[in-house]
């Protein structure tokens, strides 16, 4: 299917019964874009994500994920995406290898494909000698970017990253984020939620939910312009606080 | 095909590397086949009985050997007064105490009728009848060897046969149960605890957001289970016959499709858990409690159903396990065919589509 835009959303909305989780939002993200999403707890943001992932039905609105329509074409949708939760998504029991060939096996990967990627991956993350251990047995951080390597293995075009780097030192999320932008070089969408307004710098483009509601959308350096501010945790704060909705 | 195989793959690897697990998967069946077979035995062997001979005489003294040679009663001590037999039972050193009157052979010689007293301690009720009832036989058996030939005018003389378990056996009983148990509690509790792990990890919602069909996914967690059942399955019937001495009486492959059929039944409960449940803590409790408990208490492997109140055998029914229970009985040791199970087939079919059915509508739920 030709389509430019890597994501389209018009008036989303979900309700869970009398509560509006997500409110009329509307947005679309470029293929190849680095989009950060953002909002403080319980704005709505894991439920709008999980909606364009296919994990949630929207109760209006429309929307489109790599040109496929998140109401009806929900199995195309999952095949051209990739997904990595807050929770940590690698089976601990498993080795580096069984897990890599795992992914690829549920993507239906065939297995030339996968045993020449996993070698290329085990290279290109300085895994080699830890290809049989299991993944309990590394650091958080290598578990991180293992971790987001595995959602990107089977190439899809657009990857959802919520709150990738949760728990993780300053040094191992700055090479987190080398990946992220090796990806988007790569042609791979980037969709990532984050809390940390540090990273919301290296973003293309950010948008900041509120109550259900996008507030604020644009690049990093026009959001400071309009909020007269100096850095985005300025930006954030000052559109958290209109918030009415509590945290959880 | 490939998707579904690297994710069963991937299920065995959980299941080897977990040594806890594997402990529990493979050597539960043999363990408890061990336990009931030579711990829990419910049979009466051996049991201290004590004597009050009042007569002293010939005839006494031939019935009391009798009861102390055979393998069920093992003479405690001899009384000299009744309180003593109150005295023995308080101390529980014995379960039962006979009491010989005096004149025992003159009133058997000269008055064809003597008189025997059996006191058994009845606080466990199901022993003290069937040692009285042992005592009893041995008995009659010692009148009829006093007799000899000499017919009485009128007697009825019950024959007594025990169909199918000759020796009565308990081991004809608890296999069918721990059949029952272990592939309720393999395929239930572990198929239930493992869906819900994959929910805790947060790999589940990895696995949805995959093009991995949300029915692939549940059959392809159930398929290890089943194979593994199957290996308990055979582990079980080969301890069972070659340790235990029960034989298979029946169709061993109609056993093994009865098998399969209820450990469908258990994987789909197992699947219904897993939608309920939100902690492998909860998951493991409702396994037990609602799964376990029902089938110790209502399968008919312990307690009869037949001797429950009413309400309780209605509740009975609704326990999957008592219909496996009684096929695996009726085919195992009885030796029947199909046309005997039918009904019970046909309950536990019915079982495993409601409970199937209620599984997948409960999964889909969650991705709504």
């Amino acid at each position: 299917m030709q389509h430019n835009k890597a994501i389209t959303v018009e008036n989303l909305t979900k309700r869970f019964g009398n509560f509006t989780a997500v409110d009329a939002i509307s947005f679309e993200v470029d293929k190849g874009e680095i989009f950060g999403f953002l909002g403080a707890n319980g704005a709505g943001k894991t439920t709008a994500m999980r909606m364009l992932c296919g994990l949630s039905l929207p109760t209006a609105g429309k929307a489109t994920v790599a040109g496929f329509d998140v109401f009806k074409q929900n199995e195309e949708i999952k095949r051209n995406i990739g997904y990595m939760s807050q929770k940590f998504s690698l089976y601990e029991d498993l080795t580096v290898k069984e897990n890599i060939r795992f992914y690829g096996g549920i993507y239906g990967k065939s297995n030339a494909f996968i045993k020449e990627k996993t070698g290329y991956l085990l290279q290109h993350l300085h895994l080699e000698k830890e290809a049989n251990v299991l993944v309990k047995e590394l650091p958080l951080g290598w578990k991180q970017k293992l971790a987001f390597s595995v959602a990107i293995f089977h190439e899809p075009e657009i990857v959802f990253l919520d709150e990738p780097t949760g728990g993780v030192d300053p040094v191992t999320r700055r090479e987190f984020w080398n990946m992220i932008y090796e990806a988007a070089s790569n042609g791979i969408t980037v969709f990532v939620t984050t809390h940390y307004m540090d990273e919301a710098e290296y973003c293309n483009r950010v948008s900041i939910m509120v109550d259900g509601k996008i507030e604020a959308l644009d690049t990093p350096t026009g959001l400071k312009q309009t909020y007269h501010a100096s850095s985005m945790d300025d930006v954030f704060v000052q559109l958290a606080r209109k918030a009415v909705r509590s945290d959880g | 095909m490939k998707q579904f195989f690297s994710f069963v793959k991937k299920e065995f690897y959980h299941i080897f590397r977990d040594r806890r697990t594997m402990f529990i998967l493979l050597g539960m069946p043999i363990v408890q086949i061990v336990i009931f077979g030579f711990a829990l035995t419910n049979e009466v062997k051996d049991s201290k009985f004590a004597v009050l001979d009042l007569a002293k005489d010939a005839n006494s003294a031939s019935l009391i050997q009798e009861l102390d040679a055979s393998r069920y009663f093992d003479l405690q001590s001899n009384l000299t007064s009744y309180a003593d037999i109150e005295k023995e039972f308080r101390k529980g050193s014995i379960k039962l105490a006979i009491v010989i009157p005096q004149n025992f052979a003159n009133d058997i010689s000269h008055l064809n009728k003597a008189q025997v007293q059996v006191i058994a301690d009845a606080s466990d009720p199901n022993v003290a009848s069937t040692l009285t009832n042992y005592a009893n036989t041995i008995i009659l058996d010692y009148q009829d060897r006093l007799l000899q030939g000499k017919k009485l005018p009128y007697t009825i003389e019950t024959q007594t046969r025990m169909l199918y378990n000759p020796q009565l056996k308990g081991a004809y009983n608890f296999v069918p149960g721990v059949m029952a148990m272990v592939l309720l509690l393999v395929c239930t509790m572990m198929t239930a605890i493992t869906i819900v792990r994959e929910k805790e990890l947060g790999t589940m919602e990895i696995m949805l957001v995959s093009p991995l069909q949300p029915l692939k996914i549940v059959v392809a967690k159930a398929v290890p289970y089943l194979l593994l059942s199957m290996v308990n399955i055979i582990s079980i019937l080969l301890l069972s016959v070659f340790v235990l001495d029960v034989p298979i009486q029946g169709n061993i492959v109609l056993l093994f499709a009865e098998s399969i059929l209820f450990t469908l039944v258990a994987l789909a409960l197992g699947l219904l858990i897993s939608s309920a449940a939100a902690s492998q803590q909860t998951a493991m409790f409702i396994a037990l409690v609602g799964m376990f408990l029902p089938t110790v208490m209502f399968s008919g492997f312990m307690f009869p159903v037949e001797n429950m109140p009413k309400p309780l055998q209605v509740i009975s029914n609704i326990v999957p396990a008592k219909w496996y229970f009684n096929i695996v009985r009726s085919v195992m040791i009885k030796g029947v065919g199909f046309a005997a199970v039918w009904k019970e087939t046909l309950i536990l079919t019915g079982m495993l589509l409601f409970f199937l059915g209620m599984a997948i509508k409960n999964f889909k739920i969650r991705l709504a």
